[in-house]
């Protein structure tokens, strides 16, 4: 490559100046003509290309192994050197010869002059010569298009300044905004591409899939023909599936897994999987509705296909989110307002909003990036209206773009009223004394909060809480089941949403009653500076307030039957497959046998939060704590309670008084300085050595005898 | 001949004698005394007790737990069954069963074991008896606050109660005006003596609140999050912005933890010489001062920990979190004890009072709550306030304090022991800044605020406990006084691992492993040494001994030993029938019960 390049560079070189000699040319053929040169170029190209011809197009070095006339410069190498060549060694003749360089100073600057521009030059290109030309110019200038300084037509130029400084800002910082959130979602794109986890990709060719068919719905909806398009496309797809040996347990990998699957369970599992795939791949797509679409594209028929997806949407977006909820309706209004021919079919916005766990993120932004495009394509058309007519468009941009916009500000305006009155409220409270009735401002906020259809069942278990602070724990297990009852079935919960309602009032009452106690309450309320961080802190608070608890229940409830699961004792399955009857793949031991070999594990005992929904309480043993208790019951007692009835009493002075910490702890033996204490005597100790001195003692002391001393004695006697 | 035989039965005994207890109960003869004439009986009970100190000062028992007669119910019933034969001679030479002459027809080791828990329980009842006889050595009564007939205490305002005490306790209230480094933390001593604050701007500073004299005062140039005494006003631990540092009291540095770092909160348990703290990071860690060792590092999964405070009865932790939820921990799990819905919101605020029975809380849903921490976890009151709380705070006597805003409201309970009823507050007061610390002062009738505008001292009467313990913390104790509960305090430390949730756990013995030890023991020896040994009928004379009547004799009490298993059965089932009536008959549902659901 260097070498090729080199000969390029000489080459241009040559031609720009012949005056500087090439020190082996000049050595070899000094004295030949530009002609000769050119000849002996020509000569070795087609040297070159018949060279070429045999097949392998390896370029062939020059070699030199001895002198000849063959040699150019454009096969300089530096093979023999062993060094590699520079331009400039070349260029330096090989003496330097003083008369040479000064006109290579001149011809330089001469070089270096450019030639005087003259004004009438630019005349000369307006001008139209040719018939042709003038009718170009004719046309260029008819529609107003530049014609020497292509910069911006005229059209653009009013439109530049039409477009005001503040727009021009919003734009800007709009594409800014959108440039970054592209950057984020691709070096998101980027990190999760590279993430390795089959599972995790798995969840999101899911998830695609899942979006994907949700498109084609609306798709279905929006615009028929396409759909038709994308559905031929699906057979076609089907078709190739079909055709193909894809997925049918035939390629390397399951021929492989084939072999272990006798052995492998999982093996046995993934070549299952794979034929069901093949299966789903190649089943026939339902396409009940199309017939009827292309009778006229009846709308209730739609619906009853399609809509409990885009009902539940909705009906997800409006639930727990207050503020959803008018932006919202506001959406249907739009959907409404779509159904003119003439404007675009946009992507609703909000209704990927109900797109779950993971993919959130995701969703979010993709709704950004939507949101934008859209409201550029909005502007957009606004603009080419304005420009069609400039007077009236403006009340149908206001209907129809700015819809959103305006529901937006309205909520906005609504935060700050109410932040506002708040305000107004807590310096008119700074007035009056600083002692007042109190003013229930949260339960201002409450209705609305409440009225939801969508929050019944977490309403519910919080009342479930309150329920038990009027009762006391009497009515404990009913809240429980039912708050499994609950959440064990979810399918039921949209059928029966006026029961819940009914319920609800209910239970407002009651909470009423609970929270709200009837007497006087006065005191003081306390004043918010009028700061300006503190204010948008307060909103803050607003709105994390207005948004909290919605899922707190039910994770806590989630938690805790988790907790309540990892705690239970596991059963032991000791079925061996294929023992006593048949095995395979795909063949399960029988239910009989499976029962009979499998160990149940004892139930434990009941947990201690088994009747408390909001409590969850860890049964798992305290080592550490278990290293101090006792462990082994000492001499006369037969059961831990016993013992535990001994040692309840703590003897410490610090639970005790001075007087009965000094009796709990008198040692059973005392010993006092300066007195001498004997040594021990069998007689002490009610143990003799000979029977004799049995009776001695007994004849001393009588009252001392024991039962013990009364059987030895007898014992002895009888000897 | 029809003879009688019965089984040995465990329950049948000797009756108790009546003087048996005063025999055990009889001082031990030492053996420098005379054995005949007992002479020195009172003055040699155990060491010589240091009289000067101990009659001064009133006695009060931590963890006051009187032994009430429910007590005394609760002993296990050793049953006492009315003597069935009258002539035990004759019963025995009926009976298949020989006992020696002279020992008693029953095992040595029930007597034992009863006198043992008859022992305990008399030592039990006298020790009780005894605390509550020492109550009257505690003079001081706590303050209070009446209204003149009906008058809300609320509207009684500093300025009123300052007018109507004497001049010493007037002096406790003041305002330290401190606007230039911003809301201040707070923390008073154990004793009750010293205050320690921290502004967040990094102002810190130590004093002996009563003479206002200065210890330290220092800018630590840095964030102060959290301020908090050590086990005594010598050392002060400050959770700075970055690290966790350590002061003395003249403001010299003496560590800096930077195991701890981020910490919010910090809170200090005097008996295990514990300082917990809970991080930005989420973890919660336990640094025991007393060697300098890092005991525990637990992460709490679940976000930024702001929300801490320490239940004094049991020294566990509870912490609050976003969720709604209050957590228990502990050093010695890396799980919570238990956790506890509290709130819809996340939790603000969290106090446990002095006696562990009581938990308040306060949630970003405004709501102030009441929990139960005996066992049941369930509110017992709540209220809506209007603007929330975002700090609270026990008092030694159960007075609550919410700070809200610029507000403190206080509201105390009826009688001793109840929660503080919410209904109405006991008292209010207005401050110049937003709350951001509170406490009160133990043994005082005070209430510390730190906020914005620097730091309050309010009176609050009746908040105290009125009566000290010299020995445990003493507000006027010296130099000497306190390096020697210092290392009193050392020694009795309590080790982590032992905080749980039932402090008492220590006197309760180990049931699992007990049970795998005798179960251990079984499989080694092969049989069970404490099993029953099965009835082996004496040999007889006079053709007695055929194998037919042993057989016989052997059938028999096996029938009787049955039969007194199915009357005990019998009986309990009864009991448990009669049980089931009563309840049933007391609570009634009544008709309208089917509409509350």
């Amino acid at each position: 490559m260097t070498a090729n390049r080199l000969a390029e560079s000489l080459l241009a070189l040559s031609q720009q100046e012949e005056l500087v000699d090439l020190p082996k040319d000049y050595l070899l053929s000094g004295s030949e003509d530009e002609g000769d040169n050119d000849g002996e170029r020509e000569h070795q190209k087609l040297l070159e290309a018949i060279s070429s011809l045999d097949g392998k197009n390896r370029r062939k070095l020059a070699e030199r192994s001895e002198a000849s006339l063959k040699v150019s410069e454009f096969n300089v190498s530096s093979e023999g050197s062993g060094e590699k060549l520079v331009l400039a060694d070349l260029l330096e003749p090989v003496k330097t010869s003083s008369s040479l360089a000064t006109v290579k100073k001149q011809l330089n600057r001469v070089k270096s002059k450019k030639t005087v521009e003259l004004p009438l030059n630019k005349e000369e290109i307006e001008r139209a010569r040719t018939p042709l030309e003038q009718e170009i110019f004719n046309l260029l200038h008819k529609n107003k298009q530049p014609v020497a300084d292509p910069l911006l037509t005229p059209v653009e130029k009013a439109s530049l300044q039409a477009m005001s400084l503040e727009e021009a800002k919003m734009r800007r910082a709009e594409l800014q905004r959108a440039r970054a959130l592209q950057s984020y979602y691709e070096a998101k794109a980027r990190r999760e591409k590279k993430i390795k986890s089959k599972k995790y990709h798995k969840v999101v060719k899911k998830g695609k899939a899942k979006k994907a068919l949700k498109e084609f719905e609306q798709l279905r909806k929006a615009n028929p023909a396409a759909a038709l398009e994308e559905l031929e496309k699906i057979e076609k797809a089907r078709m190739m599936e079909r055709m193909s040996l894809k997925h049918q347990n035939s390629g390397k990998w399951a021929k492989s897994k084939a072999i272990m699957a006798k052995y492998d369970l999982e093996a046995r599992q993934a070549m299952q999987e794979q034929l069901a795939k093949n299966k789903e791949l190649t089943q026939k797509l339902q396409v009940a509705s199309e017939s009827e679409e292309e009778e006229g594209g009846t709308e209730e028929v739609e619906e009853l296909l399609v809509p409990d997806v885009v009902n539940e949407v909705q009906m997800n977006a409006d639930g727990p989110n207050p503020w959803m909820l008018r932006s919202c309706t506001s959406d249907t209004k739009e959907a409404a307002t779509q159904e003119d021919p003439e404007q675009l079919p946009e992507p609703e916005a909000h209704e990927v909003s109900e797109s779950e766990g993971e993919e959130r993120p995701v969703a979010e932004e993709e709704i950004l990036l939507r949101e934008f495009e859209e409201r550029r394509s909005l502007r957009k058309r606004s603009e080419l209206s304005q420009d069609a007519e400039p007077a009236g468009s403006q009340e149908t941009k206001d209907s129809s773009s700015q819809e959103v916009l305006s529901e937006l500000r309205v909520l906005a305006q609504k935060l700050k009223e109410n932040d506002q009155s708040r305000k107004q409220k807590a310096s008119s409270e700074g007035t009056i004394p600083q002692v007042q009735r109190e003013e229930p401002a949260p339960e201002e906020e409450e209705p609305l909060l409440l009225q939801r259809p969508e929050r019944v069942q977490t309403l519910e278990e919080l009342e479930e809480l309150g329920k038990e602070e009027c009762f006391q724990n009497k009515e404990l297990p009913r809240p429980v089941l039912e708050g499994q009852q609950s959440e064990r079935t979810p399918n039921n919960r949209p059928d029966a949403p006026k029961e819940k309602k009914k319920k609800e009032q209910m239970i407002d009452l009651q909470n009423l009653l609970t929270t709200q106690s009837p007497s006087v309450k006065s005191l003081a309320v306390p004043t918010i500076e009028e700061l300006e961080d503190e204010e948008e802190r307060n909103q803050r608070q607003m709105i994390k307030e207005a948004f909290a608890g919605d899922d707190v229940i039910r994770d806590f409830l989630k938690e805790k039957r988790e907790a309540v699961e990892a705690s239970k004792p596991k059963d032991v399955d000791l079925t061996l497959p294929g023992w006593g009857e048949w095995g395979g793949v795909g063949l399960k031991p029988s239910a009989k046998k499976r029962r009979r070999f499998l160990i149940k594990a004892p139930e434990g005992p009941p947990r201690k939060d088994k009747n408390l929904p909001n409590v969850m309480i860890n049964e798992k043993r305290n080592i550490h704590t278990a290293a101090h208790q006792v462990r082994v019951l000492p001499y006369p007692f037969t059961h831990h309670w016993q013992f535990e009835r001994t040692i309840q009493t703590p003897i410490g002075s610090t639970w005790n008084t001075q007087r009965a910490f000094q009796k709990l702890t008198t040692p059973k033996v005392v010993t006092k300085p300066g007195h001498i204490i004997n040594p021990i005597k069998a007689e002490d100790v009610g143990y003799r050595s000979s029977s004799r001195s049995d009776l001695s003692v007994i004849q001393r002391n009588p009252k001392r005898i024991t039962t013990r001393h009364k059987k030895q004695l007898k014992k002895s006697s009888v000897d | 001949v029809g003879e009688m035989e019965t089984a040995p039965k465990s329950g049948r005994d000797v009756p108790p004698k009546k003087d048996k207890l005063q025999t055990k109960r009889r001082k031990p003869r030492r053996y420098w005394e005379e054995e005949t004439v007992p002479t020195r009986d009172g003055a040699s009970a155990g060491p010589p007790c240091n009289k000067k100190n101990r009659e001064l000062r009133p006695q009060r028992r931590k963890n006051a737990h009187i032994l009430k007669k429910s007590r005394i119910s609760k002993k296990p019933q050793v049953p006492k069954k009315p003597r069935e034969w009258k002539n035990p001679e004759s019963q025995r030479s009926l009976s298949g069963v020989n006992p020696g002459p002279g020992s008693s027809p029953l095992p040595r080791s029930k007597a034992k074991t009863r006198s043992r828990l008859e022992v305990a329980e008399a030592e039990e009842e006298e020790t009780s008896i005894k605390a509550a006889r020492s109550e009257l050595l505690l003079a001081e009564e706590p303050g209070f606050l009446e209204g003149e007939d009906g008058e809300d205490t609320a509207k009684i305002c500093q300025a009123d109660i300052v007018e109507a005490v004497d001049i010493a306790s007037g002096a406790k209230h003041f305002d330290l005006n401190l606007r230039q480094f911003g809301p201040y933390r707070l923390n008073y001593s154990r004793t009750g003596r010293h205050l320690a604050f921290g502004g967040r701007r990094g102002h810190v500073a130590a004093l002996d609140w009563v003479t206002k004299k200065l210890m330290c005062e220092i800018n630590v140039m840095e964030a102060v999050r959290d301020i908090r005494f050590l086990h005594s006003e010598a050392l002060l631990a400050v959770a700075q912005n970055r690290w966790l540092h350590i002061y003395d009291n003249q403001g010299i540095e003496l560590h800096c933890i930077r195991r701890c770092d981020r910490v919010t909160r910090l809170e200090f348990l005097p008996f295990h010489f514990l300082l917990a703290t809970a991080s930005e990071t989420g973890f919660l860690t336990y640094l025991d001062v007393s060697v300098g060792k890092i005991v525990a590092a637990l992460n709490a999964r679940a976000g930024r920990l702001d929300v801490m405070s320490q239940n004094p009865y049991n020294a566990v932790i509870h912490l609050g979190h976003s969720n709604g939820t209050v957590s228990l921990w502990s050093p010695a799990m890396k799980e919570p004890l238990a956790k506890i819905l509290c709130h819809r919101g996340g939790v603000r605020a969290v106090a446990v009072d002095s006696t562990g029975t009581y938990m308040a809380t306060s949630g970003l849903d405004h709501q102030l709550k009441i929990f139960d921490l005996r066992g049941t976890y369930q509110p017992l009151s709540t209220r809506t306030l209007p603007h929330g709380a975002g700090h609270l705070a026990f008092s030694q006597r159960g007075l609550l304090v919410a700070g809200m805003g610029d507000v403190v409201n206080i509201w105390a309970g009826q009688g001793k022991a109840s929660p503080p009823s919410l209904e109405q507050p006991y008292l209010t007061h207005r401050l110049s800044g937003p709350v951001h610390g509170l406490q009160f002062c133990p043994f005082e009738d005070v209430l510390g605020v730190g906020h914005s505008g620097g730091i309050t001292s309010m009176l609050v009467p009746g908040a105290g406990e009125p009566n000290f313990d010299g020995l445990e913390s003493n507000p006027y104790r010296s130099r000497k006084q306190r390096q020697e509960w210092e290392v009193k305090a050392l020694l009795e430390k309590v080790p982590a691992e032992l905080i749980c949730l039932d402090p008492r756990a220590l006197a309760k013995v180990d049931v699992i492993s007990l049970e795998q030890g005798k179960k251990e023991r079984i499989e080694r020896l092969g049989y069970d040494p404490e099993a029953k040994a099965p009835f082996q009928p004496k040999p007889k004379q006079k053709g007695r001994s055929s194998t037919a009547s042993l057989v016989k004799r052997k059938r028999k009490v096996m029938d009787e030993e049955h039969r007194d298993k199915v009357r005990q059965s019998l009986q309990q089932q009864q009991q448990r029938h009669k049980e089931v009536k009563a309840k049933s008959t007391g609570a009634w549902p009544s008709a309208l019960d089917r509409f509350v659901r």
